[in-house]
């Protein structure tokens, strides 16, 4: 089959497979064909790329691009139900390529073991139809909105954390797009990553499972598709609430002057690269800690986390001072002291110790590199990795 | 007066709280409202210079106070304001 041509027919297996749609009258032969020509390319295959993938190989897309960069790790596997215990250790896109074989080995998969970025954004989505969002980060969000704005195609969005999740489909025909609603990114470390502030497991199923349905509907062109509204839910309330969206005139990409009308560099745009004259934040290492702890130095460890982290292993002598609340009690910092500021990661701390400097503390304060992971893998083989 | 819907993003800056009701003409005056009484907030919702966060909105009801008056966006008596927040979740 040549690259534009299209599938005119279903063969026997097919037509048994399929029997439940074709059985449907908003879906039929004609609607099941529709599905099978299309190409629909969904960016991370973890959690919410888990059910979008399986459902969408089930429902017999013909073509499923896939493109990730990482490695199934053990503690995906309480919500990225695409991958098992098995896997752990392989390529995402490998043991994602083995599922939709098991389930569907009509479906035709193209891989990339790759990161999207504004090098190769264009050139990979081109080729598809629909691209769905099933990421993690602010950047490659961005990059996919305006790749999609540029290239005229719906981009399927989906986003958790914690409890909460949003589902959106941008860009269809004239509708809003994701800048639309959020014309910038926050600051970096004002909203944590699902690794720094958890995600209920379930969740992702959720939201990602409404985003294969708005998936099919897409290329069917049946029902009302989720396009100028924001869905939010909410698990511990189980509360939907659907919000209006509006097209923005000023929007930058999609609006009637736009100014963003070829890929930009989204890092920087995310403010993950940070200008020199920024506020900059010394760190140690935890061996270094370790060191000055051994040595009886003056120092006060401070733990950022939230109360439940710490029960999971701290430093001894940690002072518990949540995130939210440290700029307000920076009195309780001993500057006679080196303060040291502990997260999990260390990129929580670093910005909480700008948000400090910037508001006119000037003791002595380090961030501990790498958080109390670091500590963990280096100095306190007992205390458990999370 | 309005209930006020504090996303899980941010509940870590109002001690777990999830709605809270505050008196107010408008949604500036709510929002202020509800910026005192969390001062934890305040860097979250406002820039250095006062202007409302880009990737916070307000939503009176269903609508984005944005397509509304914005802050000037007058409130009843039993309306709802939701602050919606950029999340990026998803692996």
């Amino acid at each position: 089959m040549g690259k534009d041509d299209k599938y005119e027919k279903l063969s026997q297996d097919e037509i048994s497979r399929y029997s439940r749609h074709l059985i449907l009258p908003e879906v039929g032969l004609e609607g099941q064909l529709k599905i099978k020509n299309s190409k629909v390319l969904v960016v991370g295959t973890g959690g919410l790329g888990a059910p979008v993938i399986l459902y969408l190989a089930a429902a017999g897309v013909g073509t499923l691009g896939l493109i990730d960069f990482d490695i199934v790790d053990e503690s995906n596997l309480q919500r990225q139900i695409i991958h098992t215990t098995r896997d752990v250790g392989r390529p995402k896109i490998s043991s994602a390529t083995d599922r939709i074989k098991g389930i569907n080995p009509n479906v035709k998969v193209i891989s990339y073991n790759d990161r999207l970025t504004s090098k190769n954004a264009i050139e990979i989505i081109k080729d598809f139809d629909i691209v769905v969002d099933g990421t993690d980060n602010f950047q490659t969000r961005y990059l996919i909105n305006d790749s999609c704005v540029l290239l005229n195609k719906p981009f399927v969005y989906g986003s958790i954390f914690r409890f909460e999740g949003q589902v959106s489909v941008f860009n269809d025909y004239d509708g809003p797009c994701y800048r639309c609603l959020y014309p910038e990114p926050p600051p970096v470390g004002l909203v944590p990553s699902c690794a720094e502030g958890g995600v209920i497991g379930v969740l992702p199923g959720i939201i990602g499972t409404i985003q294969a349905n708005e998936t099919i509907k897409l290329i069917l062109g049946i029902g009302e598709v989720l396009s100028g509204r924001l869905l939010t839910f909410d698990a511990l309330r189980m509360q939907f609430k659907e919000l209006k969206l509006k097209s923005d005139k000023e929007c930058p990409v999609c609006g009637e002057h736009p100014s963003v009308t070829e890929l930009i560099d989204y890092e920087e745009f995310c403010g993950l690269k940070r200008p020199d004259e920024q506020t900059s934040v010394e760190e140690i290492s935890a061996i270094d800690l370790k060191n000055l702890i051994n040595e009886k130095r003056s120092v006060q460890i401070i733990d950022i986390r939230q109360p439940h982290e710490l029960q999971i292993g701290k430093i001894d002598g940690t002072k518990a001072i949540p995130f939210g609340q440290l700029v307000r009690r920076k009195d309780e910092l001993d500057d006679s002291k080196k303060v040291v500021v502990v997260c999990k990661i260390g990129l929580l701390s670093a910005e909480v110790i700008r948000q400090l400097k910037d508001s006119g503390y000037t003791g002595e304060i380090y961030s501990l590199k790498g958080g109390i992971t670091s500590w963990a893998n280096d100095i306190d083989y007992t205390m458990a990795r999370y | 007066m309005a209930t006020v819907y504090i996303p899980t993003a941010l509940r870590l800056f109002t001690d777990g709280t999830s709605e809270v009701v505050l008196v107010g003409e408008n949604i500036g005056e709510i929002v202020t409202e509800l910026v005192t009484k969390y001062g934890d907030l305040k860097t979250h919702l406002f820039s250095n210079e006062g202007k409302l966060r880009s990737f916070v909105n307000i939503y009176l009801n269903e609508e984005d106070v944005r397509h509304l008056d914005g802050l000037n966006t007058k409130v009843s008596e039993g309306d709802k304001v939701l602050l919606v927040p950029s999340i990026a979740g998803g692996i």
